[in-house]
């Protein structure tokens, strides 16, 4: 990144903190969970976008992140911070475990088993010899955490903040991992697995990798999205989150880490803009949103801010060279 | 200079038998490859060597023999294991990465060189700007050394195929190799790019000091800057020896002949 770039980056950052301060707490809300889905879609486009290996069941791992800061928070009464690094832990391992036998699978098949794996969690939710911990079908439902050392500002502002932190923080690691050594070995794989392999990458571990810390994002996601809620219940982690996740990252630009900023902001305002339009059949109304997109930008919201902004550079080019 | 007797073998490929089904792609080959040597594998086509070079790479599983580089052992190492073992090779069918960009492409070469893992990387420690920095310099000498600085930007896919051929010849060097595996690196290319390509090839050896197995039609290229030659026809060695040696063998002969029918 240029110094330009990191100033710009430095800049947007500033504005999303002010955005509690300038609109209503159910905005402000709206936007905590726009942040929680940027974190998630982040985390499946390292897997899908970056790495090339397709997941119809990432709402798993949201759910898993997202019941175990719940656990963690009901049961053992931990504070709602101290539970993130548990739900990244338990995703991280839960989907490197997963991620090694769907080495095997490749394209519709892993898009099948990963499809699977999301189908069939609520129903382990729902398990009733593990009702003590998940609360059954009724769920789990946590206290709205505080503001801290008494800052003069409310819950809802709070948890916006502190959900934004969060989300930078992970946004500069995904970030650091993908320019480097790491990140070309994962595209490299995408791009060409048998070539991968013979330029001395372990494509079984990069893949698995990737497939662990891409859950673990996700988890992380679950997790804050499960304190932003206040409540967890099997029924909200259907198989539709799986598939609302893929949407995301395909709207708002595969292999993009700014893609993921824009497809959370498709998957969390567009349902409402739909909603508002007609309340007889929004998803009608969604379907249209998303068929327009996927027309105007075929390379999601993230490619064509990039092609606006190439035309942009080459245009005030041409103006500096005919001057 | 190295010499030849003190050195030994680099390559020794040891009865080597490939079967696809009911097709015999190599069938109990045997040669040996010595440091500093190009060397010119010839045969027409489907006579197995593509097929040799993907069990030196360990893409194939060898049914018998064995390949010993070094002294050691091939068949005991892992894929991913044989680039830092010092064994590079480019692919008959351009294999790049083609959304990647040609600095990019050449980078992953040298990933066999490097160690930085998940965890340092996402934390960008200092040890991972220091590997980085070397990776670079590394990739944008090859770039200069190929010729490619005017398109080191550019998306590979978007490239001429002559162009793309030479990305893969960077990439191949960017992972240090002691022996070099090209799979038809000429084809496509025209007369005259041909003869360049040979004075290359010799340049790449003399200055890198690598060995050269050399898998190509053009006999003329082969003839001209091969210390041996090894032909193969229907997956079995023909014949084996100097390029006037194997140019003038009747098995050699018969076999191009019986191809053009
Ligand atoms: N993966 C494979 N599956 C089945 N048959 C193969 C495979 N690879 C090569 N062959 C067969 O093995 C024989 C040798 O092929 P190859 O090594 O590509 O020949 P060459 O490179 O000398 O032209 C051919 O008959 C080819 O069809
Ligand atoms: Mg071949």
């Amino acid at each position: 990144m240029s110094r330009r770039q990191i100033i710009l980056v430095a800049a947007l950052v500033l504005a999303a903190g002010a955005i509690p301060f300038l609109v209503s707490d159910y905005r402000t809300f709206q936007f905590t969970l726009t942040l929680v889905y940027a974190i998630a879609l982040l985390g499946l486009n390292l897997l899908t976008g970056y790495n090339g290996q397709i997941s119809l069941g990432h709402g798993a791992f949201y759910a898993i992140g997202a019941y175990t800061a719940a656990i963690l928070m009901d049961q053992y009464g931990m504070p709602y911070w101290a539970t993130l690094p548990f739900a990244a832990l338990v995703c991280l391992v839960a989907g490197f475990l997963f991620g090694l036998p769907a080495l095997r699978l490749e394209g519709l098949y892993l898009a099948l088993a990963t499809f699977a794996l999301g189908v069939s969690l609520p129903a382990l939710l729902k398990y009733h010899h593990l009702e003590k911990w998940t609360g059954g079908v009724q769920g789990i439902v946590i206290n709205k955490p505080d503001p801290p050392f008494g800052l003069p500002i409310n819950p809802d502002q709070w948890l916006y903040l502190f959900t934004l932190a969060v989300a930078v923080l992970m946004f500069v690691l995904a970030w650091n991992l993908l320019r480097g050594r790491i990140g070309r070995a994962m595209i490299a794989i995408r791009d060409q697995h048998i070539a991968a392999e013979a330029m001395g990458i372990n494509t079984a571990m990069v893949k698995s990798l990737a497939f662990g810390v891409s859950a673990m994002y996700t988890g992380v996601a679950g997790a804050l999205g499960a304190i932003a809620i206040q409540y967890v219940a099997p029924d909200s982690f259907n198989i539709f989150v799986s598939i609302v996740f893929l949407v995301g990252i395909v709207i708002g630009g595969l292999a993009s880490i700014s893609g993921a900023i824009y497809g959370a902001l498709f998957i969390q305002f567009v349902p409402n803009i739909a909603d508002e339009i007609s309340r007889a059949a929004p998803w009608a109304i969604f379907g249209v949103f998303l068929l327009v997109f996927v027309y105007l930008m075929p390379m999601g919201v993230a490619g064509a801010v990039r092609m606006a902004l190439a035309r942009l550079a080459r245009k005030a080019q041409n103006r500096s060279q005919s001057t | 200079m190295i010499d030849p007797i003190a050195a030994g073998a680099l390559l020794r490929v040891e009865g080597v038998g490939v079967r696809f089904g009911g097709i015999v792609a190599l069938d109990g080959v045997s040669f040996d490859v010595e440091a500093g040597r190009i060397v010119g594998l010839i045969g027409p086509n489907g006579a197995g060597k593509t097929t040799l070079f993907n069990c030196l790479s360990r893409l194939y599983e060898c049914g018998s023999g064995d390949i010993l580089f070094n002294g050691v052992s091939l068949l005991q190492v892992p894929k991913h294991g044989i680039a830092a073992l010092g064994i590079g090779r480019t692919f008959q069918n351009l294999a790049l990465f083609r959304t990647m960009t040609v600095l990019d492409n050449i980078m992953v070469g040298h990933h066999c060189r490097t160690h930085s893992g998940f965890f340092v990387n996402s934390l960008r420690l200092p040890a991972v700007t220091h590997e980085e920095r070397a990776t670079l310099e590394k990739a944008k000498s090859l770039v200069r050394f190929l010729g490619l600085e005017a398109v080191a930007g550019a998306r590979v896919a978007d490239l001429p195929f002559g162009t793309q051929k030479r990305v893969e010849l960077a990439r191949a060097l960017a992972a240090e190799p002691k022996l070099l595996l090209l799979d038809e690196p000429a084809s496509g290319l025209n007369h005259e790019e041909v003869g360049d390509l040979g004075t290359l090839i010799k340049e790449i050896r003399d200055r890198f000091g690598l060995t050269v197995l050399l898998v190509e039609h053009h006999m003329s290229l082969v003839m001209s800057i091969s210390d041996r030659v090894v032909a193969l026809n229907f997956g079995r060695k023909i014949a084996e020896g100097t390029p006037a040696e194997v140019q003038a063998h009747p098995e050699v002969i018969q076999a191009y002949l019986g191809g053009a029918h």
